[in-house]
């Protein structure tokens, strides 16, 4: 079977496991189920990528054929994320097991159903090349999701998950309104015929405003400061698998989504004309880096501390779109790769903390640091690639990023970035030194060191930062064929 | 041995100890046994650099162009020798400090101690400036612990003010000085000569060696120097290896190779562009004289005249004439001998007599002769008088600062010295001389631990020894300058 025909299956196994899943019974099944999918999914993920490196590959749904049918459409930059997002689904399920049996006890059947259509919403997305079914694929996904957060332990989870539901469905919306504009002006729903047949249209406010209803709604399920309300509390009560999964996935696919249409479908040189796009897209990016940094600085709870600081991370990701150029937007690719990581690293290293001690306020880590050392190393080691040390994952993409702001002469944002990331170092660094060099509060309940199912992929996570921090060839090369492949391979650039 | 086995020694050392918990003798036998095998790995780099072609390792290529790699040269086998020796004379010190006043979780000191020594090494040997970068932040980090071992608020406090000084200065005007090089130059590789030239306006050129010498902070010029006192919470060999040699001579050392390698002494002495930062250095040097003056905590007073110390370093290397160079390579190793010797005087007399103020110390010389004995020849040598080491460095910078026709800085460099005399030898003047403060015995001799002693004296023996064989010193630091 040609790899453009087994690519689907990607999204189809587990669609296909979900409703299977659903009717296990146990605790054992319908996570191995899960466990089973994702790693099938990712295994033809992990195949496409390379095939994905030179023409796009296609496939037709029902031998439909493009424009009229459903069409899947994979080249370097969907398959990328493709690869990360079931990547992720992967190396979280292993941590899942034990987390999710404490958070979780009853109806897991269920919960992997959700987690499994949550995860094809996603992979969905990302690969098809037709416009109203990443609707439908975010409807999935996001729905999934609301569930999946409603499951947190406490009751805080569900007002979480609603206002995420409410702000979720706003964004979802928008995108269909601009999705239908766009239909209306074309006739067609497909990508790349909408490319072909956008520029003959392309001068009427009907276009302009599904552009702008298409980046707004990205913009709320991507986070992006003012659009960020929903996130700190939704990852704040979401149950820990989740919030790992999540943190590490859907606002990538998100920033992808708008990535595509800003770039495929609209084409650069309409984007960034017809909108200021690139100076809001900036000033948005630098708001949202300074106030998530700050905030997170101030933080007593560390899920939320963490979350703050994702809404910063995607101010990073977004200052790279905001650069228009190659390596702006391999910076930005870089940095949704490797920012899964880091994140979904500290994520379980906390998540594996709150495991033992039931709290993620700051007051519990006191005196960790010689109780559980190798989860609180675990968390220090992925805090070092989030500031963006050397030899880490995060250094790899601030350094593309810097890159690309001093080609672009942008002195002021190479200090920026740097003032950022001493803000990094002030938040992981008041956990390290609550763990480490303050001592037990009377009276707190004796700990052990997390179990091994947790601590495991933990530091496997932990060990992919400084893998991808100091090989880089599959990273940076996957990175720049995805931002050519969205931008053209143009050196320099092509700022309008 | 190449020289990234000689930077993994005392890492594999740190870690040996930190298992090594439970079992004390252990635990020092590896303190000997690293410390003992990097000096071994040290000397062994000597001979290529003699003969000219120091060896060179890429060790990693992180991205194309951009590598951590090691290479010998003549400046970082200078600093590497200081502190690998240095170190081993320490880890007698240390340990016998240590145990004498009693301090806890003793593996995780000598850990953080030896991890510190192998940053240092990195940083000696790193080929270009992000490896320095990397093991200078390391450096800053493993020392964290070590400042706030006591445990205590006034410790903790301490070393918040270590670490936010170091991490804000690294952090927010070296790393942006060292990107700036790298895409004005293209390359953060050291070279013989320089990689700037050419590549950078002159106009920028001031601003950029400001962003470099502010940024190291490690190098304490005012006004980045807070951290300096606020380490002195720190138990005394801390404040002795690291704080006279190993942390504050990684920044000096960063201070000189930049000036060598980055910028080129030719594009400093030839624009001037350094100046304003001797100037600056200048003010450092006559300015913590002044505060020392009005300290009576000893260890405070000591750390003031490292401050001051230190700015000699950076105004020969901003200066940039040949001799100015020299001066400053022969300073980072000889105020390093004399000044640990004075900081293990301070312990011994911590050790001895509990007592930490200087007027509290009159009339202790004639019960503690080998401390103070060793303590004024550490003075003297800081002073700059013949017959010690330390006037080398002193007649070099002189020398090397009426070549570019500073006088002002001339002036400051002889001001600084008599001030030194006033601050530093009243010491043990009146420690020998006055009479005897409240509960000093009077009869007899009540000298700290033997094991203190003998490193006390070794250093200053040293001291007097560089005085008549400055050869092979001279030597390494003529190889910096055409």
């Amino acid at each position: 079977m040609a790899i453009a025909e087994l690519m689907p299956f990607c999204v189809l196994v587990p669609l296909i496991a979900a409703p299977v899943c659903a009717l296990l019974p146990g605790r054992v099944w319908p996570w191995a189920l899960a466990l089973a999918a994702a790693a099938a999914s990712a295994a033809i993920a992990a195949l496409t990528l390379p095939a994905a490196m030179g023409a796009p590959l296609s496939y037709a749904f029902g031998n439909w054929p493009p424009p009229i049918g459903i069409e899947y459409r994979v080249d370097a930059a969907n398959a990328f994320v493709a690869l990360l997002v079931a990547g992720m689904a992967v190396v979280t399920l292993p941590w899942a097991k034990t987390s999710v049996d404490a958070e979780v006890p009853e109806r897991q059947g269920t919960f992997y159903a959700l987690f499994l259509l949550a995860f094809a919403g996603l992979m969905g997305i990302t690969l098809t090349g037709d416009a109203f079914n990443v609707f439908v694929f975010l409807e999935i996904s996001s729905l999934a999701t609301y569930a999946l957060i409603a499951h947190g332990p406490d009751r805080r989870a569900l007002l979480a998950a609603f206002r995420y539901l409410i702000m979720g469905t706003v964004g979802a919306t928008f995108l269909l309104i601009g999705i239908g504009f766009l239909y209306m002006m074309t006739g067609t729903l497909n990508m790349a015929d909408l490319a072909e047949r956008l520029p003959a249209v392309r001068e009427t406010n009907t276009v302009r405003a599904a552009l702008a209803f298409i980046i707004v709604g990205m913009g709320l399920k991507l986070a992006l400061l003012p659009l960020h309300l929903w996130l700190p509390n939704a990852y704040t009560y979401a149950p820990n698998f989740i919030t790992v999964f999540v943190a590490g996935t859907a606002t990538k696919v998100a920033l992808y989504v708008m990535l595509r249409f800003v770039f495929t479908v609209f084409a650069p040189d309409y984007s960034f004309a017809v909108l200021p796009l690139a100076l809001v897209l900036m000033v948005l990016a630098i708001a949202g880096m300074f106030a998530g940094s700050w905030v997170a600085m101030f933080q007593a709870n560390l899920k939320r501390m963490l979350a703050y600081s994702s809404v910063a991370q995607v101010g990073y990701m977004v200052l790279g779109i905001s650069l228009v150029s190659v390596t702006g937007i391999t910076a930005a690719f870089l940095h949704l790769f490797n920012h899964a990581l880091m994140k979904g690293a500290l994520f379980m290293a906390l998540g594996t903390m709150i495991y033992r001690v039931g709290s993620a306020r700051i007051e519990a880590v006191r005196g960790l640091g010689r109780v559980m050392p190798w989860t609180l190393t675990a968390f220090a080691l992925a805090g070092l690639s989030i500031i963006g040390v050397p030899t880490t994952a995060g250094f790899i993409s601030k350094w593309y990023l810097i890159l690309a702001a001093m080609e672009a002469g942008h002195w002021w944002l190479v200090m920026l970035i740097v003032i950022t990331s001493l803000m990094a170092v002030y938040y992981i660094w008041r956990v390290v030194e609550a763990a480490w060099f303050q001592s037990r509060p009377d009276g707190a309940p004796a700990v052990a060191e997390a179990p091994l199912s947790l601590l495991a992929p933990t530091w496997l996570l932990v060990a992919l930062n400084f893998y991808f921090g100091l090989d880089t060839r599959l990273t940076v090369s996957a990175a720049t064929a995805a931002a050519e492949a969205l931008l053209g391979p143009v050196a320099g650039g092509a700022r309008p | 041995m190449t020289p990234a086995t000689v930077v993994l020694i005392p890492f594999l050392g740190a870690l040996g100890i930190a298992l090594a918990h439970r079992n004390p003798r252990l635990r020092d036998a590896l303190c000997w046994v690293a410390a003992v095998l990097f000096f071994i790995g040290v000397i062994l780099q000597v001979g290529p650099v003699m003969s000219g072609t120091g060896v060179r390792q890429v060790l990693w290529e992180l991205l194309p162009g951009l590598d951590i790699a090691f290479r010998v040269e003549p400046l970082g086998l200078l600093f590497a020798l200081v502190a690998s020796s240095l170190w081993l004379i320490a880890t007698l010190y240390a340990q016998s400090y240590m145990k004498s006043l009693g301090y806890g979780h003793l593996a995780r000191f000598f850990a953080c101690y030896a991890i510190a020594l192998g940053s240092a090494a990195g940083i000696a040997f790193s080929d270009n400036l992000l490896t320095l970068f990397i093991f200078y932040e390391i450096l800053s980090l493993s020392t964290y612990p070590l400042v706030t071992h006591s445990g205590t608020d006034n410790a903790r406090r301490g070393g918040r003010i270590y670490i936010a000084y170091l991490l804000i200065t690294s952090i927010g005007l070296l790393l942006p000085a060292i990107l700036w090089t790298y895409f004005a130059a293209g390359t953060l590789t050291f070279a013989e000569g320089g990689i700037l030239a050419g590549h950078v306006d002159p106009f920028w050129i001031p601003v950029l060696a400001g962003l470099f010498m502010f940024g190291i902070g490690k190098a304490a010029i005012m006004p980045m120097h807070r951290w300096l006192p606020a380490a002195m919470v720190a138990p005394a060999p801390v404040s002795a290896l690291l704080h006279a040699v190993a942390v504050v001579k990684a920044g000096v050392f960063t201070v000189l190779k930049v000036a060598v390698y980055v910028f080129g002494t030719d594009l400093l002495s030839g624009s001037g562009s350094g100046l304003w930062i001797a100037w600056f250095a200048a003010f450092t040097i006559v300015a913590a004289s002044l505060v020392a003056l009005t300290l009576s905590d000893l260890k405070a007073r000591l750390a003031y005249s490292t401050v001051a110390q230190l700015s000699y370093v950076v105004l020969g290397a901003m200066v940039a004439t040949p001799f100015a160079v020299i001066g400053a390579t022969m300073q980072l190793a000889l105020h390093a001998v004399a000044k640990i010797t004075l900081f293990f005087g301070a312990g011994a007399i911590q050790v001895a007599h509990n007592r930490k103020t200087v007027p509290e110390l009159d009339g202790l010389g004639r019960v503690m002769p080998w401390t103070f004995g060793a303590f004024t020849v550490g003075c003297l040598s800081i002073i700059g008088l013949p017959l010690f080491g330390g006037m080398w460095s002193k007649w070099y910078l002189v020398l090397g600062s009426l070549e570019a026709e500073q006088r002002i800085l001339v002036a400051a460099l002889l001001l600084s010295s008599l001030l030194n005399i006033l601050y530093l030898l009243t010491i043990p003047i009146r420690g020998f001389f006055a009479p005897a403060a409240e509960g000093v015995p009077t009869e007899g001799i009540h000298e700290a631990p033997l094991a203190q002693r003998v490193a006390m004296v070794t250093c200053a023996a040293a001291c007097v020894v560089f005085f008549f064989w400055p050869g092979p010193l001279f030597h390494l630091a003529g190889m910096l300058v055409p």
